[in-house]
């Protein structure tokens, strides 16, 4: 484990994630989302969980984020909250 | 407003539940943890059980995928049937209960898009992406056949193979990548994946085995003990799970894309 990494990905990870819960735009807070996958699967494989960390990359950042855009599609763009 | 207030309560209670769940936990590296110090007793511990038996009994290198695959075989049939659950969910739901041919439905949806609708005749996009899915799905079955040497499986294989089709649709139409996998098919595949999941486990309880116990499979597969019966019947059982994943996946996203009436989608 690397300090600085860890602490850096860490970092942004909660970023992305306060930003994608308060930001209105409901397509922008799925990019986020898409973000924050890319890092959580950054620090697992970094941390040498290399599987774990390739369905996070397959899965949570990939399939993942297509399926909230597409479901924004389908409905309002913007969070009414 | 109400609803936030039960919303609330009941993240409350469920979280509260799951800390209390954690406390029973042992210590952050409590070295006399079962997990780290093995049961009481003097038992060998189970990581250590892994990382010393695995090689021995199934001769896969890749640890992680055996435990996945044999020695929690259990685990990772019901995940995939979860999968599957979660696939028909929402297929009842945007396509049944949702009913999408309904007029009044219909009329609500047509000034609900925000998006401008794109070109979808596109000739860079769509020449590029007719590149690069067959690359996708062959990288996809590299994954899924070479998951007992390196990192992948059933699971990032499958996604990946419904990703290349989730791409097609994304590139052309929902249509076009419709006719290639059509609702039927896709169903009919998830379904076999898990048959053959439980297949594997059946076939070998009918040997006077337990079920999901692979190495009496032995004769069936022609192996030369027991322990390559179980290495190939872990691919088998893999090649499964990726039929459902990649159904499941390319199914949410077509009826989530559509609204449940697999017509021009996203």
């Amino acid at each position: 484990m690397i300090f600085a990494f860890d602490f850096i990905i860490l970092i942004f990870m909660v970023v992305a994630a306060i930003i994608s819960l308060k930001v209105k735009d409901l397509l922008s807070a799925s990019m986020i989302f898409g973000i924050y996958g890319f890092l959580i699967c950054l620090l697992w494989a970094e941390m040498g969980a290399v599987d774990v960390a390739f369905t996070e990359a397959a899965v949570g950042a990939g399939v993942s984020t297509v399926l909230l855009i597409a479901t924004v599609y389908n409905t309002k763009r913007k969070s009414s909250d | 407003m109400l609803s936030k207030v039960f919303a609330t309560i009941a993240v409350v209670i469920t979280g509260g539940l799951l800390l209390f769940g954690v406390y029973d936990f042992p210590s952050f590296g409590d070295p006399n943890s079962p997990p780290n110090a093995g049961a009481e007793g003097g038992g060998e511990s189970v990581s250590q059980y892994f990382i010393t038996h695995t090689y021995k009994d199934t001769k896969v290198p890749n640890l992680v995928t055996a435990v996945l695959a044999d020695y929690r075989g259990y685990d990772t049939m019901f995940e995939t049937v979860v999968v599957f659950a979660a696939g028909i969910a929402i297929f009842c739901i945007m396509r049944v209960v949702g009913n999408a041919n309904d007029p009044r439905q219909k009329k609500e949806r047509e000034g609900m898009h925000s998006f401008t609708y794109g070109d979808h005749n596109r000739i860079i996009i769509g020449t590029t992406c007719r590149v690069i899915v067959p690359i996708i799905q062959l990288f996809g079955l590299y994954v899924i056949a070479h998951g007992h040497y390196s990192p992948g499986g059933g699971f990032q294989g499958g996604v990946l193979l419904g990703a290349s089709f989730i791409l097609l649709a994304l590139s052309s139409d929902l249509n076009s990548a419709l006719k290639r996998f059509s609702e039927y098919n896709y169903f009919k595949l998830a379904a076999v994946g898990i048959l053959i999941y439980a297949g594997f486990g059946l076939t070998s309880q009918f040997l006077g085995e337990n079920f999901l116990d692979y190495g009496v499979l032995q004769p069936l597969l022609f192996t030369d003990g027991p322990e390559m019966a179980r290495s190939h019947s872990m691919l088998g059982v893999e090649i499964g799970v990726a039929f459902t994943v990649m159904a499941i996946m390319f199914s949410i996203y077509a009826n989530l894309a559509s609204q449940g009436t697999l017509k021009d989608g996203l």
